[in-house]
């Protein structure tokens, strides 16, 4: 028996060492570190899309009538080519002026230190969580014929009709794209280029080299990175574009997901709709390859960010002036619009007696007031404080979900090896997955326990998990490629364990890049993006159901309401990232 | 050390809460469930009636839009997530009928509804309510201006309304598309085409949504657009008096109801094959033709209930005026022409 015993010993043993020696091999310890993502995407993103795509395309399924049989030979190939090309060229064009923005807002935010920089940085997010309709109406409040700067214009000029035509041309959509996105370029741009490694440049100063060099040669390169990985998600965004391009860009313009949206809600036609959305996934699969390729994903860059560049005042008289003329902008382009919905929540229009041609403005809370009274009994009244509660947990399961999968994707990514290159795109491509069709593939799977669309809320942060992960992604994997190995090996040999070699050395200089990401996961979430609106259930209202249940009636009280509870989700999601935020100045000390 | 944990302590903790969130208690109350589209509203106390009488829980499953709901329904016909299914309008109606998604209900209460709402006669698909897609306009405008309001759909394309009128597209826009349809009823398959031309010269605002054509096109709400005229439903004249910001006598805004300027839309229900409880959905069809309920659906959702028993509400008498000619088609008819429709109506108006 004892022998028996030591047998099993031994042999116990073998195996572990055996599990060691393959655990040591980058590929073994990649796919270790993959099983848990890609279960979650097989199961929740691959699987409803194939059996949709199943049921719909094959047509073995008694579920579709022969009259929705689909007959690819008659297809309208302008049907597809039209949205396409413009798809493709709206996309590349907004990702450009986003750029514009922000790489100059996200070197404003890493190197200066300025008055107010904490809730500037704050605003400029809050754009990413608003619906598009309350969007619209913003912008409509700012530049529609009767906004602000119109009437402004009128007054000041004395003008017959509003100068600025901006709702309903291609103008609007780019805007409204630099608006939502610009928040991605600083978000992530910013925070690599804080966190960069001082010496280098100090060295290439040293060498002879003028700023302009060092930034070309040093600073760039170190960055290139990030902004790629920005870049990419800005992209992808406008690529999928739909409640900007339907609502501010007009009837003239359609992009493939707002074609897609037509065809399956408005024309029943699913087998058409399936055709687009597979084609936006081929598309998402191609510029995610294209950008693994050019960003070099997997590259170890070795450079020691123990000596961060601490951010300081402007100083020369030209530094101010840019730093001055740069808040000025983001504030024109991504506050405004925000400050102007949610003035007008507080301002009331009481038309003087039968002439409705005359206004007159008045403060009001009356909206807000309005919000938690159910006025006529509805069934499906939705309390401010039940939807935002709802709409919080989603978001801290989201961030549950996503942080840790995300962070078992990174290490994965830090492997050199093959099976990277493979699995790192299947990852990207729920960013490019019509909503549409995932909702309605949700629908088809999860109608029976254990996931049932009807019983189980749980489904909606998942959902919103699986656009919040590339996401978490593209900021920790870049940020993991910078710590440098020598770092943990000198852990290791001073004789920390390899937990304690993680919770020392990595998990501190991951603290910037894992509070981005919980941001993002927050935003993504709050802002209730796509496929889960298909989920949502009477029982578990969120903010922005709330918002879309008010502006789909008519009546001045209802308008009002919206924006009221547009005002509330803006300031939550500030509250939640300033509190986000907070956690980050305990752990500044580590570095 | 400690504050290193305090976000990850957290983060559990709100899972933990998050899964004791509100659950759909188990109990032995049977649950009837009844799936419809996201402006689906009925006041509480009305369901509780149900649920008292029948000893059930009638669980709602809001599903996007018409169409979104309508195609949840198709996909999940086999195992259908719902007993019962509202919503369904006549401009979908012989699709759904197409898909075999109903099994036949004769509600005693069919013998208060009219006949023009009946469209299939085979009780598939029973009318519960009705509404119209109307012209609003501005009242304050007309008066101001001295303009006459215009009567038909003709006088639409009058020089002195040039730039006037808001609309939707109707490839992504239900009342657009109503809309399109009351001109096709109007003018026949061979003229509509012509008539959007002369509409188009005369300045017609297209947008995609209704969301933006009332609230940022039109003069007449609160967001105070350029154009006293928008393609919205004939009871949201009614909408801006219930909903107004301070208390008034009478609407800013009023329907135009001529001849064929607005479109019927009927909306039905229908048993689901193969639902868990038809017995229960046979009740609860009955319960929706009802009186208590019929009445309920003016206020919470603005149309009109079909059965001849319910009155309306003050507010509706006052301020909504019936169509006494409003335009239809053929259920059948729009079914087969919708693509082709909307094709031509982007190669004519947006090209």
């Amino acid at each position: 028996m004892d022998r028996c015993l030591v047998g099993d010993r031994i042999e116990l043993s073998a195996l572990f060492s055996t599990m060691q020696r393959w655990f040591k091999q980058p590929t073994w310890r990649a796919l270790l570190l993959w099983v848990m993502p890609v279960v979650f995407l097989a199961y929740f993103f691959y699987q409803p899309l194939l059996a949709l795509f199943n049921l719909v395309l094959t047509g073995r399924s008694a579920a579709i009538s022969p009259a929705w049989g689909f007959d690819l030979g008659a297809l309208n190939l302008n049907r597809i080519w039209r949205p396409l090309s413009f798809t493709i060229g709206q996309a590349a064009l907004s990702t450009l002026l986003t750029l514009i923005i922000g790489l100059p807002g996200a070197w404003l935010f890493a190197r200066f230190i300025f008055p107010g920089k904490k809730a500037l940085k704050i605003l400029t997010t809050l754009p990413f969580i608003l619906p598009t309709v309350v969007v619209a109406a913003g912008f409509n409040a700012l530049l529609g014929p009767r906004g602000w700067v119109n009437l402004g214009l009128m007054a000041l000029f004395d003008l017959p009709s509003p100068p600025i035509q901006f709702l309903n041309t291609f103008g609007a959509i780019l805007v409204a794209h630099v608006f939502y996105n610009t928040t991605i370029i600083i978000r992530v741009v910013s925070n690599a280029w804080a966190q960069q490694n001082i010496r280098l440049r100090h060295a290439a100063q040293v060498l002879g080299a003028s700023p302009w060099r060092t930034f070309r040669e040093v600073t760039l390169p170190l960055l290139k990175p990030s902004i790629l990985a920005g870049t990419f998600l800005v992209f992808l965004f406008n690529f999928t574009s739909f409640g900007v391009v339907l609502m501010l860009g007009g009837p003239q313009f359609a992009t493939l997901e707002v074609e897609i949206y037509v065809q399956a809600l408005h024309l029943l036609n699913l087998p058409l709709a399936s055709i687009l959305a597979i084609l936006q996934l081929l598309c998402t699969l191609l510029i995610t390859l294209g950008h693994n390729r050019v960003s070099g994903l997997g590259d170890v860059i070795v450079s020691p960010p123990a000596h961060t560049l601490d951010a300081r005042k402007p100083r020369k008289g030209w530094e101010r002036l840019v730093v001055i003329v740069l808040i000025i902008t983001l504030f024109t382009l991504l506050v405004a619009p925000l400050a102007s919905l949610a003035l007008r929540s507080f301002v009331k229009l009481e038309p003087t007696r039968g002439e409705r041609g005359d206004f007159q403005r008045g403060l009001t809370l009356q909206f807000y007031r309005e919000l938690g009274v159910n006025r006529r009994g509805d069934l499906f009244f939705v309390p401010p404080i039940a939807a935002a509660r709802n709409s919080f947990i989603f978001a801290l399961i989201t961030i549950g979900i996503t942080l840790s999968l995300g962070l078992l994707v990174a290490y994965a990514l830090g492997q050199r090896t093959v099976i990277n290159k493979f699995l790192d795109p299947l990852l990207m491509l729920p960013l490019g997955a019509s909503a549409i069709t995932l909702g309605l593939g949700f629908i088809i799977v999860f109608n029976r326990p254990p996931f049932s669309t009807l019983r189980f809320p749980i489904l909606i942060p998942i959902a919103h998990s699986l656009v919040a992960l590339p996401f978490i992604v593209r900021t920790l994997a870049p940020a993991l490629g910078d710590i440098p190995q020598s770092l943990r090996n000198a852990a290791r040999v001073l004789g920390a364990s390899p937990f304690k070699v993680w919770r020392e050395v990595d998990l501190p200089l991951l603290t910037p890049a894992l509070l981005v990401s919980t941001i993002f996961a927050l935003t993504i979430s709050l802002g209730e993006f796509g496929a889960s609106t298909f989920l949502v259930r009477p029982e578990y209202p969120t903010m922005p159901v709330a918002i879309f249940r008010y502006i789909s009636q008519p009546g001045a009280l209802n308008y009002g309401q919206a924006l009221a509870m547009s005002t509330i989700l803006m300031l939550a999601c500030a509250l939640g990232i300033f509190i986000i935020e907070r956690l980050q100045s305990p752990g500044k000390d580590l570095f | 050390m400690k504050h290193k944990f305090t976000p990850i302590i957290l983060l559990i903790f709100a899972i933990l809460i998050a899964s004791c969130a509100p659950q759909p208690a188990p109990g032995e109350v049977r649950t009837l469930t009844v799936m419809t589209h996201d402006s689906f509203a009925i006041s509480e106390d009305v369901i509780t009636l149900f649920e008292d009488e029948h000893e059930v829980r009638v669980q709602f499953v809001r599903s996007g839009d018409t169409g979104t709901a309508l195609n949840q329904a198709i996909l999940t016909k086999a195992n259908p997530l719902a007993d019962v299914f509202f919503g369904l309008d006549n401009t979908f109606l012989t699709r759904a009928l197409a898909e075999d998604l109903f099994i036949p209900y004769d509600s005693p209460l069919l013998a208060h509804i009219p006949d023009e709402f009946k469209l299939d006669p085979s009780n598939h698909a029973l009318p519960v309510d009705y509404g119209d897609v109307c012209i609003n306009y501005d009242k304050a405008y007309f008066s101001v201006n001295n303009l006459p309001v215009p009567a038909s759909l003709e006088e639409l394309t009058d020089p002195q309304y040039a730039g006037l009128l808001a609309t939707q597209n109707p490839a992504t826009s239900s009342p657009g598309l109503a809309f399109l349809m009351a001109t096709i009823a109007h003018f026949g398959e061979g003229g509509y085409l012509e008539y959007w031309t002369a509409l188009k010269q005369n300045g017609l605002v297209v947008v995609s949504n209704w969301e933006t054509a009332y609230y940022t096109n039109f003069s007449g709400s609160t967001g105070q657009g350029p154009q006293p005229m928008v393609v919205s439903y004939g009871s949201s004249p009614a909408a801006e008096v219930i909903f107004a910001e301070t208390e008034l006598d009478q609407a800013p805004t009023g329907s135009i109801i001529g001849p064929d300027t607005c479109f019927r839309q009927i909306e039905f229900v229908g048993i689901l094959r193969n639902a868990a409880n038809p017995d229960l959905a046979g009740d609860f069809i009955d319960f929706m033709l009802s009186v208590p309920f019929q009445e309920d659906i003016p206020l919470q959702m603005f149309v009109f209930p079909v059965n001849q028993d319910a009155r309306l509400p003050e507010a509706f008498l006052e301020h909504v005026e019936i169509p006494p000619q409003p335009a239809s088609l053929a259920p059948e008819l729009i079914d087969a022409n919708r693509e082709a429709w909307i094709d031509a109506w982007l190669e004519t108006v947006l090209n």
